[in-house]
């Protein structure tokens, strides 16, 4: 049976443009107005990531940061994240959710019982920002046998030789990180750059659904529409941040950021 | 499983292939950026410590730049005044700088030279660790970045202005605690975004495995001198000889043990138990925490059940850090070393009665070690032995000592 995920992809190839995926964090800045705007933006979005906030996150810039430390002052916890995923899928059976985080919350809750409660509530896949190949060899193994993609990472300074391997081992989704940076970087690297190096992965498994991320915001988006899939998420926990500054409210907000990123890439 | 040790094998190299120490501590869990990186240095570094000119470079800074051997004493006035074993200090805090960060600092900059990188970056807590690296990074013409929590800049003063003087940048970190915890981390994303003009030096033997191993094996030198400076004064290695060094990340304990490894000695690390009637401390060890992943690293870490890094408190900033080198949780599995802690109050205490007898002054990390000396040296024999690593002097502490005693006495 085709993943949600991979369906996914095959509808926005269908119509000749990459698929929108979008980066919130949950909990943030409410564990409702977080299941709010998942269910809002899920309009214009074709994948949904959702992030389970860490307080020591090594590779998350200062919006990131920013998002997780609202959410888990607002005291969210592991089980509201899979509550938030189950009430979305509740309502949106058919979109893909994905989660991401740092292992130390999977290692805390133990590997199987942590994929068993992604399975429950409706994970469809998994970032795991600092579970790098090989060592992940055996978690993806055991994401497959759940039915959970498990997304493998691949940056400007993964070499060649590694990326065959990680390619090999791949699912059905890859997440490239188009420069060298934190998540929420200004884009230091051209597009055109950027692309060159997507298309020297794609070539080498053209049928594995290849994304890019970090530093896309609606500036640099429509110049990196020829991918199978854009990643937008510092720039939303940005808009968070500034609504709530201005006693906005950050659901609508962002069901408009949401909407205008998706005219860029149609 | 009962973990064993390997006798004639350096302990930082016992790990397996995923890098990890016992297969539960250590590893390598970064971001894919990393991998990279991670792999050249440690491709380059194992390459280094087999390179006969390097190590004659090595040893040669050691002895000219840091100052080889640190001396090693007796405490004549407090083994007299505690009766029981006798009382020694490797006074560690004579080396160049004042601390023994000096050791990991020159051989990072060593390697970022080899390794033809023009700017280090690096985290402190105390401030030696971002002071030595200044200091070094100046002597080997490198342009330097120190992390540190807004918390520890205000309370390390003199540590601060050492590294403006080496023209470094400070970049306080604002985040969390504003203490060690969050300067690593802001400096491990830092060398996400620059890994590839910029080297990066963690500050104590933690951090992705080939940090560890790169600080423990430049703090050895500790032990290689105290070996010959014990076998000159005892003739040989006593029988009963214990070893109290303060851990914070632990590489200066690591240091202080290497080489006694595969002796008899007696181990002890002392931890941070933070103030007497606080549920805070910085003791992982000491008090049972779980293992977690802390900066890329599997140890015993301070946290909550959900796997969020835990708050920490002491009164001494080198050691107020959530986490534990991975090769100090090996020795506690392994039974080779023991750890316990000491609070706020019994470090002062031990700070003040040291600086009274003696010619040297501990600062409040060392002093950790120092109040545990105290409390066990009346219970043993005169002839056994207890060395301290005095590792820092009180200087660095002085507004914190006299805000909580009225006076500073060095
Ligand atoms: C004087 C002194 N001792 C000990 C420490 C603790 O670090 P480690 O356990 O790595 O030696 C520090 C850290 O800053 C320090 O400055």
């Amino acid at each position: 049976m085709k993943s949600k995920i991979a369906i996914a992809f095959e509808n926005c190839k269908k119509e000749n443009r990459p698929a929108l995926i979008t980066y919130t964090v949950a909990g943030d800045n409410t564990k409702n107005n977080s299941l709010k705007i998942l269910n809002k933006i899920s309009k214009h979005a074709d994948i949904l990531e959702c992030g389970f906030p860490h307080n020591t996150p090594i590779a998350d810039g200062g919006q990131i940061q920013g998002s997780s430390h609202r959410a888990l002052k607002n005291g969210i916890k592991l089980k509201d994240v899979f509550q938030i995923v189950k009430k979305f899928k509740k309502i949106n059976p058919s979109k893909p959710l994905i989660l991401m985080g740092y292992f130390n919350l999977i290692y805390q809750s133990g590997e199987s019982n942590f994929l068993n409660n992604c399975k429950k509530s409706g994970v469809d896949g998994l970032i795991i920002v600092d579970l790098p190949y090989p060592e992940n060899k055996n978690f993806a193994k055991k994401c497959k046998k759940k039915g959970i993609t498990f997304i493998q990472l691949l940056s400007p300074t993964t070499s060649k030789d590694r990326m065959r391997k990680i390619i090999k081992d791949s699912h059905e989704m890859l997440y490239y990180i188009s420069m060298l940076s934190t998540t929420g970087g200004k884009l230091k690297v051209s597009p055109k750059k950027i692309l060159k190096n997507y298309n020297k992965i794609k070539r080498i498994n053209p049928k594995k659904n290849l994304v890019i991320g970090f530093g896309i915001t609606d500036k640099t988006i429509s110049s990196l529409k020829s991918a199978n899939g854009l990643v937008v998420g510092s720039m939303l926990c940005k808009i968070i941040t500034n609504s709530l500054k201005m006693r906005q409210n950050p659901v609508t907000k962002l069901d408009k950021v949401v909407y205008n990123l998706k005219r860029k890439i149609i | 499983m009962n973990l064993k040790i390997k006798k004639g094998v350096p302990l930082i190299d016992q790990h397996d292939k995923n890098f990890m120490y016992g297969g539960k501590f250590g590893g390598n869990f970064i971001p894919e950026t990393l991998k990279k990186p991670i792999d050249d240095l440690t491709k380059l570094f194992s390459k280094l410590r087999k390179d006969k000119k390097f190590l004659k470079d090595r040893d040669f800074y050691f002895k000219n730049y840091i100052g080889a051997p640190t001396p090693f004493i007796k405490l004549e006035k407090l083994t007299d005044y505690l009766g029981g074993a006798q009382i020694y200090a490797k006074v560690v805090s004579e080396a160049n700088g004042g601390a023994h960060k000096i050791y990991n600092a020159t051989v990072h900059c060593l390697i970022a030279k080899k390794a033809g990188k023009k700017f280090i970056v690096g985290d402190t807590g105390a401030g030696y660790a971002g002071k030595m690296l200044s200091m070094a990074a100046k002597k080997f013409g490198l342009k330097c970045k120190i992390f540190m929590g807004a918390k520890d800049i205000k309370r390390q003063r003199p540590n601060v202005e050492a590294m403006r003087k080496n023209g470094a940048e400070i970049v306080p970190v604002t985040t969390g605690s504003q203490t060690l915890v969050d300067a690593v981390s802001e400096c491990m994303r830092y060398w996400v975004a620059n890994c590839d003009t910029t080297h990066m030096c963690v500050g104590s033997t933690v951090g992705p495995n080939i940090f560890v191993k790169i600080c423990a094996w430049s703090t050895a030198q500790i032990s290689r001198e105290l070996m010959i400076q014990v076998k000159d004064e005892f003739g040989k290695i006593p029988k009963k000889i214990k070893l109290l060094n303060c851990v914070g990340g632990g590489s200066s304990a690591m240091g202080f043990w290497n080489e006694f490894m595969d002796t008899d000695a007696e181990f002890i690390g002392i931890e941070a138990g933070g103030p007497k009637n606080s549920k805070l401390h910085a003791a992982p060890l000491t008090n049972g925490s779980k293992i977690g992943i802390l900066h890329g690293s599997a140890q015993y870490v301070i946290q909550d059940s959900e796997g969020q890094i835990g708050r920490t408190e002491s009164i001494s900033a080198g050691l107020d850090y959530p986490g534990i080198s991975s090769l100090h949780c090996f020795l506690k599995d392994t039974k080779r070393a023991k750890y316990t802690c000491a609070s706020d109050e019994e470090a002062l205490k031990a700070y003040q009665l040291v600086s009274k007898f003696e010619n040297i002054s501990p600062s409040l990390e060392p002093s950790h070690a120092f109040a545990e000396a105290i409390k066990l040296a009346p219970k043993l024999k005169s002839s056994e032995i207890i060395i301290v690593n005095s590792c820092g002097d009180s200087l660095k502490d002085k507004d914190i000592i006299k805000q909580k005693l009225g006076s500073y006495v060095r």
